[in-house]
């Protein structure tokens, strides 16, 4: 191909995509992507919220990475493309970085037993019995660290199996009857639908979740991400998150 | 050959190693070198360092013990479906640990279709044996696709001298066809010992994680990271420096290339 030749192809190119451009401009509003960083235990209510906020606002798209609340904080600070995060602890929304943060809901923990309850568990007292095999979240992750404090105020000592690496996979050892109760959140009850029951138990009040969200400093979407704080605390977020099995703020 | 190598492979060599050289000095050089004395003797370390090395080396004689009779299952015997055991013997590969893992409880649960017969006697899951089960299977591939490539590469004229010569079919493997594929079994059980050293997901799933029990240095490094990345690059960089060590005083005396 000739000097000219390229030139002209060059030059074509480049008209093409200043009209494509232009084009964009002078449409309707240009689509965004609302990108948020959310506890795992929000899954399921902030998947509804979502679908909500983007029927209220045509041509935006909420995007969810949700994840332990810790590795999330990490991952902001790393510079992860973030909006908004919505952490399980104070101490993770802390790490983040992120300024203002505010209290939206909170959490109790449960002790979740198999389907029958098989080890006949009634109280907190009864996980220090050693015949009832115990899963407790690790100490290092938010469930873990709510476990220790409940365990505390009853004066209950447990000797866990296992000190599982999130609250989901303490669940799931209960799922599978391989231990006979675990401490997890009530919203992680709820959420397996009947495929374990839980029990409420008074120590839990000693060692509630406080689910602080806050819009991430260097985020390029302000405007929307202030818009979806605001309908997390509205009363429709209240009442998604109440169905979810939280108590809302 | 000799020379200059070519620059269509010298170039993608060249990259090839810098990616994967060049997270490991990441990890040096975020480590935090004046607090490392400290932290390297704290008896956690000590422990799950200890609990890696016991398991991990456990779990390759176990993949040893079956694994090497397997490979010779497959590259000297014949039977109908060979070629399906194969490719489900080396499953594990490609499957997820951590699928493995729930695999594992599906069966050797309290609540799994062989672990219910002896939930009365013992459990396996949240013990130490039961780190050892999920590290072998995911490690025994790798001994079995070594040792069945050697076998398959090894001249069988030597076997069937011997068995001419009046050795029976356990004496020929013994005596004849175990020292002829040594190289590849050494070989094999090194990368096993290495997936071992390593594993996670299946353990983590199947085992649990309980310090001095269970918890092996993959899984401290992975709690470490929640809340004390220092701690978690410390963890990794003796684990790393553990198996470098391994595997060079190995390699030397043994992996003749």
């Amino acid at each position: 191909m000739s000097g000219s030749a390229v030139r002209s192809l060059v030059s074509a190119l480049l008209l093409m995509v200043l009209l494509a451009a232009a084009g964009c401009a002078g449409g309707k509003k240009e689509p965004e992507t609302l990108t948020v960083f959310a506890a795992a235990s929000l899954t399921e209510s902030f998947g509804t919220l979502g679908k909500a906020f983007e029927k209220s606002h045509p041509g935006v798209t909420v995007k969810f990475n949700f994840g332990g609340s810790s590795t999330l904080a990490q991952q902001i600070v790393q510079g992860a493309p973030a909006d908004v995060f919505a952490a399980a602890s104070p101490a993770t929304m802390k790490q983040s970085g992120a300024p203002s943060p505010r209290i939206f809901a909170r959490n109790r923990l449960e002790i979740a037993v198999p389907k029958g309850n098989p080890a006949h568990v009634a109280a907190l007292k009864d996980l220090a019995n050693p015949a009832v095999k115990v899963a407790l979240c690790a100490e290092q992750v938010p469930c873990g660290a709510a476990a220790v404090k409940a365990l505390a105020a009853g004066g209950v000592t447990v000797k866990p199996v296992t000190q599982e690496q999130d609250v989901k996979a303490a669940l799931s050892k209960v799922r599978l009857g391989e231990v006979d109760a675990a401490l997890v959140y009530r919203t992680d009850v709820k959420a397996a639908a009947g495929a374990v029951e839980g029990i409420e138990f008074p120590e839990a009040d000693k060692a509630i979740n406080d689910y602080p969200i806050a819009a991430v400093p260097k985020t390029a979407h302000l405007v929307l991400a202030r818009e979806f704080i605001d309908l997390v605390l509205s009363d429709q977020g209240r009442r998604v998150l109440t169905d979810a099995g939280f108590t809302a703020v | 050959m000799r020379g200059a190598a070519p620059w269509g492979l010298a170039v993608p060599a060249v990259a090839g190693m810098a990616f994967l050289v060049l997270p490991l000095v990441g990890l040096a050089v975020r480590a935090p070198w004046t607090t490392l004395p400290a932290r390297l003797t704290e008896p956690r370390v000590l422990e799950a360092l200890r609990l890696s090395l016991i398991t991990a080396t456990t779990a390759t004689v176990v993949c040893l013990a079956l694994g090497v009779p397997l490979a010779w299952l497959l590259a000297r015997a014949r039977f109908r479906g060979r070629g399906l055991v194969r490719a489900l013997v080396t499953v594990p590969l490609v499957l997820p640990p951590v699928v493995g893992g729930v695999a594992l409880l599906l069966v050797f649960g309290r609540n799994g279709l062989i672990g219910r017969w002896f939930s009365g006697a013992f459990t396996l899951p949240f013990t130490t044996a039961g780190v050892v089960m999920a590290e072998a299977f995911v490690a025994m591939p790798f001994l079995v696709i070594s040792v069945e490539g050697t076998l398959r590469a090894a001249d069988p004229r030597y076997e069937e001298a011997a068995a001419t010569l009046g050795a029976s079919r356990w004496t020929v493997f013994r005596r004849v066809t175990l020292p002829l594929v040594a190289p590849g079994v050494v070989a094999g059980a090194v990368l096993c010992w290495a997936r071992a050293l390593g594993e996670f997901g299946a353990t983590i799933t199947f085992a649990g994680n309980l310090p001095g029990t269970t918890q092996t240095m993959p899984l401290a490094v992975y709690l470490a990271l929640e809340t004390d990345p220092e701690a978690a690059i410390v963890l990794s960089l003796v684990l790393l420096a553990v198996c470098v060590a391994v595997l060079a005083v190995l390699r030397d005396r043994w992996i003749k290339a």
